[in-house]
């Protein structure tokens, strides 16, 4: 498979918050979101219930998509910044660990510059964290997926989804 | 591949619609859009051109309820049909749990099915994806059309593998949530064999 499944777990996703939760306050951002490459919200700081994050989210993914998809086209392996400018608000993406997408949304009050020295640290300690969360998903696999929810459901539970 | 978070006590799956160029994928998801209640679906969103035509993709986040305390959440994605836009069909098959083959079953369109149905089958592979081995449905559109051709015909040439299969006339929404319901549970019970 080209990718592997995401799992995230309590411990990791805490890990996560608080280092985009604090590149929100050092970068002066208005809202950060990180998604996967699939499209779906991984989480999201800042004024995160002014946006429609589930949209939000999958079309940061089909951006990323596409234009990953212009890079392979002109021999390059992706292109790890994406910049829009807009009249008041600006969008900062990039691409962390070849696998996350982290979405800085920020206005006046911040400037590109600053974004993305920030962006750049912060982006490393995300990497490692989510580096971590693939080697303990694949541990749990090889383990058995005893613990996975799934595991233990029955026909009628699925079949009660749809009544 | 699904996305499981433990720490949200949520699972996402993506379902694509896949077909031929105006075989019925966006008006699929139109209507079960439109027949959705409102706090179970987000906002849909159309990437078409002026005529309506699908550029990238149409986007339909909707959520089924829990399975023992998980929020279950699907994404439902169409690709353009029409023939050159392969780049763009092949960057939606990405991260798919699910396949919906919608295939237009008048007689003068069977030959874009066909196509149509190699060029999943190709493009999975490219992502290292078999489509023998994901969850798969067929849905046989339009049989409202006086130019529908008989079921059995259209099984031979598009359904030789035998995966369910679904009649269907999505502008007035029959076989409509009939397919996806049946996705739905193929991926879930993919999901429970902790594959």
């Amino acid at each position: 498979m080209s990718n592997p499944q995401l799992v995230m777990y309590d411990e990791e996703f805490q890990e996560i918050n608080d280092v985009i939760g604090r590149l929100l306050k050092e970068a002066n951002a208005k809202v950060i979101f990180l998604v996967d490459k699939n499209g779906q919200l991984i989480s999201g700081v800042g004024e995160t219930e002014r946006f429609d994050t589930t949209s939000l989210a999958s079309l940061t993914a089909g951006n990323i998509a596409a234009t990953g998809g212009l890079a392979k086209l002109i021999g390059e392996k992706e292109f790890s910044i994406l910049f829009h400018e807009g009249e008041k608000d600006n969008l900062h993406i990039s691409i962390v660990g070849g696998r996350v997408i982290l979405v800085v949304l920020f206005d006046s009050r911040s400037s590109l510059g600053l974004v993305r020295l920030r962006v750049k640290k912060s982006s490393e300690e995300l990497s490692t964290i989510f580096e971590k969360l693939m080697k303990k998903s694949e541990e749990r696999e090889k383990r058995g997926s005893s613990e996975f929810p799934f595991a233990e459901i029955t026909d009628d539970d699925i079949d009660n989804l749809f009544s | 591949m699904s996305f499981i978070n433990y720490a949200s006590r949520e699972i996402n799956c993506k379902i694509v619609y896949y077909g031929p160029g105006l075989c019925g994928k966006t008006t699929n998801l139109q209507y079960v859009y439109q027949k959705t209640a409102p706090d179970a679906k987000g906002k849909m969103i159309s990437l078409a051109t002026e005529t309506e035509r699908t550029l990238f993709f149409d986007f339909l986040p909707l959520s089924l309820g829990e399975i023992r305390g998980f929020k279950t959440r699907f994404h439902l994605y169409t690709v353009p049909g029409q023939v050159f836009y392969d780049a763009s069909r092949k960057l939606i098959l990405k991260g798919v749990d699910g396949v919906v083959f919608v295939a237009d079953s008048q007689e003068e369109r069977i030959d874009a099915n066909i196509e149509s149905l190699e060029n999943l089958r190709i493009n999975l592979k490219e992502q290292g994806y078999d489509l023998d081995k994901l969850p798969y449905i067929i849905q046989y559109n339009k049989r409202d059309l006086p130019g529908a051709m008989p079921v059995e015909e259209l099984r031979r040439e598009l359904n030789p593998t035998n995966v369910p299969e679904f009649e269907a006339c999505a502008t007035t929404g029959e076989g409509v949530f009939e397919t996806l319901k049946a996705v739905a549970k193929l991926i879930l019970i993919d999901l429970k064999k902790g594959k």
